[in-house]
């Protein structure tokens, strides 16, 4: 700690930081454009200008810009200094002399960081009387608006796209007052992480292009917090709505999850909640009319839950809530995992690696402070983006932190430090099926079919620890084993990441051994797995039997009922399976948000809540259990989440109402009841009764207008405003109007901070922990003292067949999840279907880009063009993952080609 | 009078080549260093004679070289760089020492990679001296033949690369640390200092980025000692110059002269004084990026201290000199263009704020000019002062304008009056 004296107040703050981060940090509104907590100084916008005095008897000081300038103990500083808050002011004048007036009409408006500024500079009156430069703006894909006549030249846009996200298409141009952000030409931009640009803009340039389609101002929204449900990760959002429909996600600052930062798949991939195949009321299906309401709905289920064999089927994406009700619904016995058997087992796995305790789950912050990383068998770019983002950042840092050894550097000094760090990378191993945008990052790159992974991984393990059994690979593998296995040895936090995205069980395995044998170096070693989706390892800790034994039982047993609970099976099991399981069910009940194969199937149809509109619980793949709250009651009161309709159908089935089990929190209780295992998954969150000072939280800022009016056309006197029962938020303005508790922020505002950065008021200091930061609840225990049990058991080497090819996923991060790809945004950018070859193969079959492959799968006949893959090795075929219109496919299985045609 | 920089350069004839160069007395200096000098002696000696940096900040070149990490744990390679990026208007003076003995700087560049043991070097050109270019070339090529450039100099077991960089024509890439920017590929933006490039220079490794002039002296100092470079000025500040004048004078020209000459001197003996029905109206006695002398500042010593001390700076040495028949607002105001053009687009201050000054000066030579906006351009000479911006390019373009606006106020303030240009001819 350092004492400075900021206006003669004397402060302690942290030494090593700059004096920016110090005033921000005690609560000092200090304005800024360039720096930004994750980006670090740089310098350029000269707005947050202070004065600096050489002692207490120094009066004339020296203007110095706070975000260049490091704690030095016993600075005297002073923000409100004349010369210094008339340069901040003259700062604004500057920009505003070419910045539209266009406020009311721009996007920015009302959530803009330049307005903010403006008014706490005080600038207000225009001397500038020339033309304004104007710009031509360019079309940057379905996600991101672009509008270069409102930029400022902070130059934030292409140093967090560049320098941090890694992506070469976004740059800056020309130069003076005519400096141009954008790309060479127009075009979608490449990264998956643009979206990001739109917070990190300090102003108009870079908006939301989704949000314009149904545009409302941030003051205008009804937001909760939420957490993403577009893969494991389990990033922190907010998600607004308006009018009854969904209108944007933006980032919910989190330090151990996401940070400030989203992928493009999370932020845009909302469409689906406002999506025309939405199920918005009951059906019984083979009537002459099919919707029906709720009292209709239970006295038909009253008849189809009693006196019936019940089955109930799982989701991957539906809340612990939702899982644990049908769970109670039908008995532990009758509930099935609602995934193909081949994944089920190696979840399984997963789970038992990381309920043993013998090693620390990673979540994204610690993989951002990893000094070494190794990627076995993941396609995380893909699968979980980003926790990619986090892989680079580790890199980064990690390089960062060796240029500065003994360099009398700050660290939060951006340019500097990577005009040190040059080309130098922390260390990653990047051991995957094919090539990824990783690997322009990697110290170390193996693609390879993934036994020969595994057998990789035990190869490392054995060199961290040679009671491990040995493994036979060639020269070229094992000297790059011997590289990685030395770096993991050296690190003092290395981070494991695998997964299940091979549909290899051995990975899991070797991966966990190789974090184990890297506690015998006294490492602090993390083990980080990723899985499909949102809730999978929720799921997959409730230690269901898979899909197929619920096929046996259904094929078995008389009169079945089938509860399919969120889940289109036919992207989850093979078709011919799940066709199975259907002609077997006498009666199937579908609880769903939207038209699928599996709902096309029901007998009565459920419409149930998507996390905009409704409660629940998510366990990401860390097993980080996290509260997403309603956003807002749709108009169709029948909308409700799948754990609220399949109470009521276990009150229907059992005659014995209990309307006060209807919350989230006694709903995780009888989890914790069911499954030890979730054991304090209740105290994830705070209780629907929470209060602050006695007041609930309201969803909508202060600001909200138009309450008494927007539904004036229906009734003039206003309505009385939705309860919310289930949570500490009302759906108004009223309640609680200071800073909301870390796990209860609906938005980020703070009086004169209405854009996102006002995260910076709820941090303990800039880029930290938010104020009492309770970031969910850790369902895997740590234990120092487990002794690991390693695996031990080697796959064999992968061997090419003749004729024919390992069938594996290539996943997209646009196009394989299966809820955003409703979206247009997302869509536009999947890829179309294809099969993937490796060079060789494709040259020994002839066949070149585009020519026409069919192959057979699982009683099904698929002709799809060729990509070739260099990076791909011999033996294995890939196709791409969850598109919309494809079924699943046999994952791991050996396909022959039937057909050719060049 | 000794003229060592330019004893034998004659305008209008090539330029020694290495034979020539030789038998002239050319890299005597390397091979006495070579054999006979460490490396600290060499920036001992540089740093004894009092050599500054010519091109404009006057900091003493040995001093500099006294920052790079010394020995084996330095981080390597060190860089070498000669700024050949002349593009200060008016300024003319590295042309000439480029173009009339390139022999000189390599061996200047090999002394004074010796000095800080870098192990390559490179010339930044400014991309217009094209000549300069086609000989630098042939010049190094010569060199590398002669084993004076490339592994194991001359035995010595000193290993030195040389690379000739051609700019694209920044005014910016004159910045030292633009200039490393640039030369690493990325644009031409400066950077915060710290780190100095002395520590973390090009691709984060130690660098030395010096002046043509400055280093075309350092073979004369290693040959001839630090009291012979002492001996040559007439003032405190040790060595020759290279002067230059343009303007309406009868002889513009580039002058080596002992430091320390005075501008009437410079002037009216070595430019021929004022042409016919012209008066001196103001100098800019370093280049554009400097403040206005007037005629009551004739006999001020044309150093750094002198030059200095009567409120301007000697900058690159080179006189622009503005007569009474061309407009002050319209000097100025061509000057803030071409600098406002030349701004990187980095920093607020200079980015927004020298394009407004130009649009003002503009307006009041339109005649559309009012008094806020003298005010105005008054406030932006104090508020892009140093300090303020990230560079030094907007303190530099205030200069000018800001002794404009002291020693010239009354045309301003006619412009206004008259809502016109006082000048018929005005300068524009």
């Amino acid at each position: 700690m350092s004492t400075i004296y900021i206006d003669n107040k004397k402060y302690e703050v942290k030494a090593g930081k700059n004096l920016l981060e110090a005033c921000l940090g005690l609560g000092i509104d200090l304005p800024y454009f360039c720096w930004h907590p994750a980006l670090g100084s740089v310098g350029a916008c000269r707005q947050c200008a202070v004065k600096v005095f050489k002692d207490e008897n120094d009066n004339r000081g020296r203007l110095v810009m706070s975000c260049m300038e490091s704690i030095k103990d016993g600075l005297h500083l002073s923000v409100t200094d004349k010369t210094a808050s008339a340069f901040r002011s003259q700062v604004i004048e500057w920009l505003m002399t070419n910045h539209p007036h266009d406020c009311p009409v721009c996007d920015e408006g009302g959530s803009c960081h330049l307005q903010d500024m403006t008014v706490m500079t005080g600038h207000d009156y225009r001397r500038f009387h020339y033309k304004k430069r104007t710009y031509t703006n360019q079309y940057l894909g379905p996600f991101v608006h672009h509008e270069m006549n409102r930029c400022i030249q902070c130059y934030r846009c292409v140093r967090y796209y560049h320098d941090y996200a890694g992506g070469n298409d976004l740059n800056v141009f020309a130069a003076h007052n005519h400096v141009y952000f954008g790309r060479e030409k127009d075009g979608v931009l490449e990264s998956p992480f643009s979206g990001n640009l739109v917070e990190v803009c300090p102003t108009g340039v870079f908006t939301d292009k989704t949000l314009r389609e149904h545009y409302t101002r941030k003051w205008d929204l009804t937001t909760a917090p939420s957490v993403c449900h577009h893969c494991s990760v389990g990033c922190n959002t907010i998600a607004g709505e308006r009018y009854g429909s969904l209108r944007c996600i933006t980032n919910r600052y989190n330090s151990q999850v996401n940070g400030y930062f989203l992928c493009d798949r999370g932020r845009f991939g909302y469409e689906f909640v406002n999506s025309e195949n939405r199920i918005t009321q009951p059906l019984i299906r083979n009537r002459p009319v099919e919707a029906v309401d709720e009292f209709v709905l239970m006295d038909h289920l009253r008849e189809i839950l009693t006196n019936h064999t019940l089955i109930g089927i799982g989701s991957p994406r539906a809340s612990v809530e939702s899982n644990t009700a049908l769970m109670q619904l039908v008995g532990s016995q009758n509930f099935y995992q609602g995934i193909s058997d081949n994944l089920g087992f190696i979840q399984k796995r997963v789970v038992q690696v990381m309920q043993s305790g013998v090693v620390k789950p990673a979540s994204l912050h610690d993989i951002q402070q990893a000094d070494a990383i190794l990627i076995l068998g993941e396609d995380c770019w893909n699968t979980a983006p980003v926790m990619a983002l986090a892989v680079r950042q580790g890199v980064l840092k990690t390089a960062a932190e060796h240029a500065l050894e003994n360099r009398q550097l700050p660290a939060w000094h951006d340019a500097a430090v990577r005009e040190l760090v040059q080309q130098e990378r922390g260390f990653l191993a990047n051991c995957t099926l094919a090539g990824s945008p990783l690997d322009e990052i990697s110290a170390a790159i193996l693609h390879k079919a993934p036994d020969d992974l595994a057998r990789i991984g035990f190869a490392i393990a054995n060199r961290l620890n040679t009671s491990l059994p040995a493994v036979q690979l060639d020269n070229d593998t094992s000297s790059k084993v011997a590289v990685i296995a030395s770096a993991l040895q050296q690190a003092k936090h290395p981070v494991i990441i695998s997964g299940t995205g091979c549909y290899n069980e051995a990975l899991i395995r070797a991966a966990f051994d190789i974090a184990a044998a890297c506690k015998t170096t006294a490492a602090e070693v993390r083990l980080a797995y990723v899985v499909p989706e949102c809730n999978s390892m929720g799921l997959a800790m409730m230690n269901a039997s898979s899909f197929e034994n619920a096929v046996l039982r259904a094929s078995r047993a008389q009169q079945v009922t089938a509860i399919v609970l969120e889940n289109d099976l036919y992207r989850n099991v093979p078709s011919n399976i799940a066709d199975v399981f259907f002609n077997s069910c006498r009666h199937v009940i579908v609880l769903d948000s939207l038209n699928n194969a599996t709902t096309q199937k029901a007998d009565v149809l459920i419409p149930a809540a998507t996390f905009a509109e409704g409660d629940g619980t998510l366990v990401n793949n860390e097993g980080r259990a996290q509260r997403f709250y309603q956003v807002y009651m749709p108009a169709q009161r029948t909308i409700q989440e799948s754990w609220k309709w399949l109470l009521k159908m276990q009150a229907t089935q059992t005659g014995i109402t209990n309307e006060t089990i209807y919350h989230p929190e006694e709903m995780l209780a009888s989890c914790e009841q069911l499954l030890p295992q979730f054991s304090g998954i209740s105290g994830s969150a705070p209780r629907r009764d929470f209060r602050v000072h006695g007041q609930a939280l309201p969803r909508e800022p202060h600001r909200y207008s138009g309450r008494t009016a927007m539904l004036a056309n229906l009734s003039v006197s206003e309505p009385k405003p939705k309860q919310d029962d289930d949570s500490p938020f009302t759906f108004t303005m009223e309640g609680y109007s200071g800073m909301q508790p870390s796990l209860l922020i609906p938005f980020f505002w703070s009086p004169g901070w209405n854009s996102i950065q006002a995260v910076n008021k709820y941090q303990v200091e800039p880029g930290g922990e938010l104020k009492n930061e309770q970031p969910g609840k850790l369902l895997f225990n740590y234990r120092p003292d487990a002794v690991p049990a390693y695996f031990k058991d080697i796959p064999e080497a992968f061997g090419v067949r003749r004729e024919k090819w390992l069938l594996l996923p290539q996943y997209h991060v646009f196009g394989s999840d299966e809820l955003s790809a409703y979206g247009h945004g997302v869509q536009e950018l999947s890829p179309d279907a294809y099969i993937a070859l490796s060079v060789e193969d494709a040259s020994q079959l002839g066949v070149v880009d585009g020519s026409l492959l069919s192959i057979k799968a699982a009683e099904t006949l698929y002709e799809l063009p060729v990509r070739t893959m260099a990076t791909l090795p011999n033996g294995v075929m890939l196709m791409p993952a969850g598109l919309q219109g494809m079924t699943m496919m046999s994952w791991n299985s050996w396909v022959q080609i039937v057909s050719i045609k060049l | 009078m000794e003229r060592p920089l330019t004893q034998f350069i004659h305008p209008g004839c090539p330029p020694f080549d290495l034979r020539e160069y030789e038998m002239t007395g050319g890299y005597s200096a390397l091979k006495k260093a070579l054999a006979g000098m460490t490396p600290l002696e060499v920036q001992k000696l540089v740093q004894d004679s009092g050599l500054k940096g010519r091109g404009g900040a006057g900091f003493n070149t040995g001093m500099k070289w006294s920052f790079v990490p010394m020995g084996d744990a330095a981080p390597h390679p060190k860089y070498l760089i000669a700024n050949a990026d002349e593009m200060e208007p008016g300024t003319f003076k590295d042309r000439l020492l480029l173009e009339g003995n390139p022999h000189q700087l390599i061996e200047g560049m090999i002394l004074s990679a010796y000095a800080i043991q870098a192990g390559v070097s490179y010339i930044f050109l400014r991309w217009a001296y094209k000549k300069a270019a086609q000989l630098l070339r042939k010049s190094i090529h010569e060199a590398y033949t002669a084993g004076l450039l490339g592994k194991n100099i001359l035995g010595s077991g000193f290993s030195l690369e040389m690379h000739l960089h051609t700019g694209v024509g920044r005014y910016m890439c004159g910045e030292e640390t633009a200039l490393l920017n640039a030369l690493e590929g990325k644009r031409a933006t400066p950077r915060a200092k710290p780190p100095f490039p002395q520590v973390s220079g090009l691709y984060g490794k130690p660098t030395i980025v010096n002046n043509v002039e400055t280093l075309c002296n350092i073979p004369h100092i290693v040959n001839n000692g630090a009291a012979w470079f002492k001996g040559l000025s007439n003032s405190e500040d040790s060595g020759t110059k290279l002067y230059g004048v343009s303007g309406k004078v009868n002889t513009p020209g580039c002058w080596e002269l002992p430091m320390g000459v005075t501008v009437r001197e410079l002037i009216e003996e070595h430019a021929g004084g004022m042409q016919n029905g012209y008066q001196l109206k103001g100098v800019l006695p370093g280049g554009a990026s400097t403040d206005f002398l007037t005629a009551e500042h004739l006999d001020v010593k044309m150093d750094f201290g002198g030059v200095q001390a009567a409120g301007s700076r000697l900058g690159t040495g080179t006189m622009v000199v503005m007569d009474d028949a061309t407009c002050p607002v319209g000097f100025v105001h061509n000057l803030q263009h071409f600098f406002a053009q030349e701004s990187c687009g980095w920093c607020t201050p200079c980015r927004e704020g020298l394009p407004w000054v130009e649009k003002m000066l503009m307006s009041l030579e339109e005649g559309s000019g009012t008094a806020e906006d003298v005010e105005l351009l008054q406030m932006h000479t104090q508020l892009l002062g140093p300090g303020n911006t990230f560079c030094a390019l907007a303190p530099g373009a205030m200069e000018p304008l800001q002794s404009a606006l002291k020693y010239f106020r009354e045309d301003f303030d006619r412009h206004i009056q008259l809502h016109r240009c006082p000048y018929e001819n005005g300068h524009h």
